[in-house]
């Protein structure tokens, strides 16, 4: 599945808040398949920048340019916040709140909810509150969430901060598998490891504008910018 | 203390005889609260949703407005509400001066601010922590506000149940517009005033017992038919 709403160009993108720029200017084109993983320090405009293509942020100068149009772009995304948002809902019925968007029936939805949890993991007790889960737990939800409409593009903001490596290992499973289904997977991380092991493509922000976008293999083996060799080499960077 | 005393014994009494006229006003108390409390919900509860939802340029002063309306004062309302269903006024050939009904309309003027205002402060803290998710999935306008009034039910039904409180201890507005007739209009708050106008401080002592029990006992009802306090399912 190649999604219909991409390639992405973004061209000249800018964002302000309270007079600063945080973001910008960018040029840059998303396209294709696989996994792009945004890299950067604290405050780099990782966050802002995934914010902005999904609409969630304004813009204050540029273009984004959906070759499907806007209105199809936005029905084919999903997003998975850092902080994973939790319905006052039991697991399942936060799950099936999509397609009860859709129309679907409570039934229906909460039947394919079901499966949508199974799929990530969350099994037993599905009709407990969202909010009695551990980090983990709710990370999973939050994915098996933005999965259940079988998202062309899917958006990720540090998905698995604070996890522990058991969790962050199944997350990175979940993220695999919709890759392999064709889904356009864009996130962002702190975790070069994760980096190495998921990325197809990186982009690497530094003081909210883009110094590197590469492929796995060059920005792993030699990146341009000096930023992301200091990042790479563990080194603080001013 | 003996009038308190004297007052628990009356309200066991009257309560244990099944006084036919206690049970009248009881049951007409009731009536006229509860239906305001709907009526009042019905139109509160969306409002307040809704102005924690949308943002248009005189939404400050309209949710100022609504604070300030809490205060209203009941035996003002009970005025224009008498002045504007007597035979002169604009909704006079409707007839309802001195019916329940025109006890029901007052209270429903009293408490929609009330209940309003509270399901707006609660729904905007939820709205705080939903907005994202509902721009992110393309929810509509009516979808966000049905979520957000079925999550945020339990601090809703707090919201109803505070206008619920304040509309069965108001004796002003309904003094007014209902003019405490004996069989008709009477309810326990008029009825209250009237008996300590006598002089009958045990009965009107009695009655106010009887009134808090009502209020408390239809609090827990509604607690429990919400499930506010199960915090192990939604």
């Amino acid at each position: 599945m190649v999604s219909r709403c991409l390639p992405l160009k973004i061209e000249a993108l800018e964002l302000r808040r309270q007079g600063r720029t945080i973001l910008g200017p960018l040029d840059w084109t998303l396209e294709g398949e696989g996994i792009t993983v945004v890299l950067g320090p604290n405050g780099s405009g990782k966050t802002s920048l995934l914010r902005a293509m999904h609409g969630l942020e304004r813009i204050n100068r540029g273009t984004l340019h959906w070759s499907g149009g806007e209105e199809d772009a936005r029905k084919a995304q999903a997003f998975v916040f850092q902080s994973p948002i939790l319905m006052r809902r039991s697991i399942l019925d936060c799950i099936a709140f999509p397609l009860r968007l859709d129309g679907v029936s409570r039934d229906k939805a909460r039947e394919r909810a079901a499966e949508a949890a199974n799929r990530v993991g969350l099994k037993e007790a599905l009709d407990r509150p969202a909010e009695v889960l551990s980090g983990g737990e709710k990370q999973k939800l939050a994915l098996a969430r933005a999965l259940i409409r079988v998202p062309e593009l899917l958006f990720l903001d540090e998905p698995c901060a604070n996890l522990d490596s058991t969790s962050t290992r199944d997350i990175e499973a979940i993220l695999s598998d919709a890759r392999a289904t064709g889904t356009r997977i864009v996130m962002s991380t702190h975790d070069i490891g994760q980096a190495k092991r998921l990325a197809d493509e990186v982009l690497f922000l530094h003081a909210g504008h883009l110094c590197d976008a590469a492929s796995h293999s060059e920005f792993f083996e030699g990146p341009i910018s000096l930023q992301a060799q200091a990042h790479l080499n563990g080194e603080l960077i001013p | 203390m003996n009038d308190i005393l004297e007052g628990l014994l009356t309200a066991g009494a009257l309560i244990i005889s099944g006084d036919q006229d206690l049970v009248e006003i009881t049951l007409r108390s009731l009536h006229v609260t509860l239906t305001a409390t709907a009526i009042a919900s019905i139109i509160g509860l969306p409002l307040g949703a809704w102005l924690a939802v949308n943002r248009f340029r005189a939404r400050r002063i309209v949710v100022a407005l609504l604070n300030a309306l809490m205060g209203l004062p009941p035996v003002v309302v009970g005025l224009v509400v008498y002045v504007l269903f007597s035979r002169a006024g604009p909704f006079g050939v409707f007839g309802l001066l001195f019916t329940p009904t025109a006890m029901i309309i007052a209270q429903v003027i009293i408490i929609t601010p009330i209940i309003a205002s509270i399901a707006h402060q609660a729904i905007k803290e939820l709205w705080a922590d939903y907005h994202d998710l509902m721009i992110s999935l393309n929810a509509t306008r009516r979808q966000r506000i049905g979520a957000l009034l079925w999550d945020g039910r339990r601090p809703l039904l707090t919201a109803s149940l505070a206008g619920f409180g304040r509309a069965i201890g108001e004796v002003g507005a309904i003094m007014i517009v209902g003019g405490n007739i004996d069989h008709a209009t009477r309810v326990l708050t008029t009825a209250i005033a009237l008996e300590t106008g006598k002089g009958a401080f045990g009965l009107a002592l009695a009655l106010g017992f009887i009134l808090i029990g009502l209020s408390v006992a239809v609090n827990l009802a509604l607690h429990a038919l919400g499930q506010t306090e199960r915090g192990s399912r939604w």
